[in-house]
């Protein structure tokens, strides 16, 4: 098409075959700096927090992507580095990192280190030490990070943060024998300690390394007390101790100090449990029943969404091949709109519908009956694959006229010579060859209402709910939103349950996916 | 179309002679074509006739919109566009920034990606074009729990990119756009004619040059689908959306309108319906004006 003047569109530049005008070197090297300074403030802050192997990874990476460019070599890895960068960390390390999530116990309560742990209980039960001495202070901030700078009985001064203990600092600067300010932090005017009150009315900083020794909490920012926690922390033993009650919680390997009676602290922390969530996914009957409903759900939604999208598409492409069918083109613009309309508002459009009470579906059509179109399990399926037979039949009708439009006619006249009737012409020459050209899109299309978040999302919230089990399940919720709720609603996120049910989602859609490509051999295509 | 139209004439020319234009024998032809037709064509349009007839009245409630056409006004436009509680304008200008920025970047990537694979020969061409399919075969949204963990942590050490920002939704989506389209535009690279490429090399074009100048304009049309198709998924997306971006004025049009109709019965179901109109009447658009490239790209993909 635009061959010709494409062709002569190199002959203006005859400039010799240099690896990279001036131009592109400046484009080069301005992309690697931006690149670089990145790397480099991570690095920087990755160190700060003594994350060591995260910061080894970003320096090797970095140091691969400039030494790729800067390379004359490589060719193939200067186009696929960009891509291949994204697609490893969005894509194949979350893979990974879900499946490290499914064998720990991650979720609310146990989502940081046991060190955390111990530090966040005894933060949350400080009790001011009666009668303790006022600690002049002054807030300070450094990059956002508040922090107490407290002078001491002594006279000295001390700064620290919610997560470093004081430490002395010896070159600050005293005001009447407050200190005033520090070098390297920013003194908060009265004006900002006002504005950020909630903030600092929150902060407390450790005394010292010693979790037990309690910390320091400023009350209006000018004056701070020393508080106590009511728990006391045996390192060596591993126990917490409550001073009051007297009660000891250990460690028993649960992720979390529990008590002789069972009582549990919260928040625990985060341990690796091995296999416990698959082992609780396939036994624990309130997990297991939902897991197994859903799943045959999941089946019957995809399938009967595939067969009845593709069978009403594949009516209208048949019903729209006739050359005397007049307006073809304004049924096909109708016909279209669904495709066309974004399918998250279709499906609240659907949901508002659907009302029970006030929707327009019984209200109008039906003549102000009350039909649970979402509220009655069964019905609620019903009603779930209804719509997604709206939202994606057109898509389908498109297929099927494009495959239909692809089947030369002399294969009909050929069938026809030989005695064969309309019927028999289209269920045994037709249909067959239609299939086989629309298979990939058959399965990509399983794949898509497989994991159909949106539809039972938005439609029903996969709903009408599960009374009987202890998970946050409906009765039309997929695998997939299942996971979503067992992870981000209810009281209780259980990340590690979530990601034993992604792996286990991903078993089943990869196994459907390998054997449904090596029957089509749809994967020949990239093996020339 | 051509093809199958004139075969169709043939046969009609042929069996004409025999043919008496009868009300039944009309019927047989054609006629139950348009009984068809008209049917789904009526199930196909009345959800949105629904929503915009809901859009121009003026009532809120849902009870309200069931009588089509009944009230015609545009209050509810300025309700949505002037509610404080629903930042729809931000929310509108967040969903077009983030889909905006994924469809170009996300397309260039894979145009990037699907160059390489088809015009150069390395170790592990074949193995990295399967393994880039197989991997694409664990949807995004089966990590999401990783996805949220894992931004929450980029967020402690980058701020600008992590939990509730809208960089970091646009990487999540870029990787996992990657696949789709490498796979998508590797088949149409394939399909320009190397020729081109060796005569712009002998004329003394660097691969760059090559690439952006020539190429990237001989695929013009598979670039416009995919960037099209990219537009349309983020512009829909829910899950991912609604786990990373917190704080309201940052959310996208997707987790914004979701959350003001989360319960219908009280919901202000006109104003709901005129944000969805107006959101609704670019992706509209620009699909019917492009559905011809659509169609094409996505069986060119598919149906070989």
């Amino acid at each position: 098409m635009a061959q010709t003047s494409t062709a002569s569109r190199p002959a203006r530049a005859v400039a010799p075959p240099s690896p990279g005008t001036v131009r592109s070197l400046l484009v080069k090297i301005v992309l690697l700096g931006i690149v670089d300074a990145i790397s480099l403030y991570a690095v920087f802050m990755l160190v700060l927090q003594d994350n060591w192997v995260v910061a080894i990874v970003v320096v090797a990476v970095s140091a691969l992507v400039n030494w790729i460019y800067l390379s004359r070599r490589f060719l193939p890895a200067k186009y696929l580095t960009p891509g291949l960068i994204f697609l490893a960390v969005f894509q194949v390390f979350v893979l990974l990192y879900t499946g490290y999530v499914g064998f720990t116990n991650y979720g609310t309560g146990h989502n940081g280190t046991r060190d955390q742990a111990v530090n966040s209980l005894l933060a949350s039960s400080l009790q001011r030490v009666e009668d303790s001495p006022s600690y002049p202070v002054t807030v300070v901030d450094r990059f956002g990070e508040l922090g107490l700078l407290v002078t001491d009985p002594e006279g000295d001064a001390f700064v620290g943060t919610a997560d470093e203990p004081l430490s002395r600092v010896p070159d600050a600067e005293f005001d009447g024998g407050r200190a005033v300010a520090a070098p390297g932090w920013t003194s908060l005017t009265f004006q900002d300690v006002i504005a950020r009150t909630a903030e600092i009315t929150a902060l407390a900083v450790p005394y010292s390394d010693d979790p037990n020794d309690g910390a320091l909490r400023t009350p209006d920012g000018s004056n701070a007390y020393r508080y106590l926690s009511t728990l006391e922390y045996d390192a060596s033993a591993g126990t917490m101790t409550n001073t009051q009650t007297g009660v000891v919680y250990s460690d028993i390997g649960t992720g979390a100090f529990v008590a002789d009676s069972g009582e549990e602290l919260r928040p625990g922390w985060q341990i690796t449990v091995g296999f416990d969530n698959f082992v609780r996914a396939f036994t624990e009957s309130s997990i297991r029943g939902p897991l197994v409903y859903v799943t045959i759900w999941t089946f019957v939604f995809a399938i009967a969404s595939v067969a009845l999208c593709f069978g009403l598409g594949l009516l209208l492409a048949i019903t729209f091949q006739n050359a005397r069918m007049r307006g073809v083109k304004y049924y096909r613009l109708l016909l279209i709109l669904p495709y066309a309309f974004p399918a998250f508002l279709s499906i609240l459009v659907w949901n508002g519908m659907m009302n029970e009470s006030f929707g327009f579906i019984n209200q109008v059509l039906f003549g102000g009956a009350s039909i649970p179109w979402l509220s009655d399990p069964n019905l609620a399926k019903v009603s779930a694959i209804l719509v997604n037979v709206w939202l994606g039949f057109p898509y389908m009708f498109l297929i099927c006229t494009g495959a239909l439009q692809a089947i030369p006619e002399e294969l009909t006249e050929a069938a026809t010579m030989d005695g064969a009737r309309g019927w028999g012409v289209f269920r045994q020459i037709k249909l067959p060859l239609l299939l086989s050209t629309t298979a990939p899109v058959l399965i990509a299309s399983f794949a898509f209402n497989f994991n159909n978040f949106n539809l039972v999302y938005l439609l029903n919230n996969g709903g009408p709910r599960d009374t009987t089990t202890s998970l946050p399940v409906g009765h039309t919720d997929l695998l997939i939103s299942m996971v979503y709720k067992v992870a981000f609603t209810g009281q209780n996120r259980d990340y590690g349950l979530a990601s034993a049910f992604s792996i286990i989602i991903f078993l089943i859609v990869a196994g459907i996916a390998v054997i449904s490509f090596s029957r089509t051999k749809a994967l020949e295509e990239i093996q020339r | 179309m051509t093809t199958t139209d004139l075969t169709h004439l043939r046969n009609t020319a042929r069996r004409a002679p025999h043919r008496r234009r009868t009300a039944g024998r009309w019927f047989v032809d054609t006629g139950w074509r348009h009984v068809v037709a008209i049917a789904v064509s009526v199930f196909a349009v009345f959800p949105l006739l629904f929503v915009v007839s809901s859009a121009l009245n003026p009532n809120g409630t849902l009870t309200g919109s069931n009588a089509l056409f009944s009230r015609i006004g545009i209050d509810s436009f300025w309700r949505i566009l002037s509610d404080p509680q629903n930042p729809y304008l931000r929310w509108f200008g967040n969903t077009l920034l983030v889909a905006g920025v994924t469809a170009v970047a996300s397309t260039l990537m894979g145009a990037l990606a699907a160059y390489a694979f088809s015009r150069m020969r390395f170790a592990g061409r074949r193995f990295g074009l399967i393994t880039i399919v197989v991997i694409q075969m664990f949807p995004q949204l089966l990590g999401a729990v990783a996805i949220f963990l894992m931004m929450s942590a980029i967020g402690d050490v980058f701020p600008a990119f992590g939990l509730n920002t809208h960089i970091g939704l646009i990487m999540v989506y870029l990787g996992g756009s990657l696949g789709v389209n490498t796979y998508l535009m590797y088949g149409f690279f394939n399909t320009v004619p190397v020729e081109i490429d060796e005569a712009a090399k002998i004329d003394g074009a660097g691969h760059a040059r090559i690439f952006f100048t020539i190429i990237l304009r001989l695929v013009a049309p598979i670039l416009a689908v995919v960037a099209l198709l990219s537009v349309i998924a983020s512009f829909s997306e829910y899950l991912i959306a609604s786990v990373l971006l917190i704080d309201p004025e940052n959310q996208t049009l997707a987790v914004g309108l979701v959350k003001l109709v989360s319960n219908p019965r009280y919901a202000d179901w006109s104003a709901f319906s005129a944000g969805a109109i107006m959101a609704a009447i670019p992706v509209v658009a620009l699909f019917l004006a492009l559905q011809r490239y659509i169609v094409g790209g996505i069986t060119a993909g598919a149906v070989k």
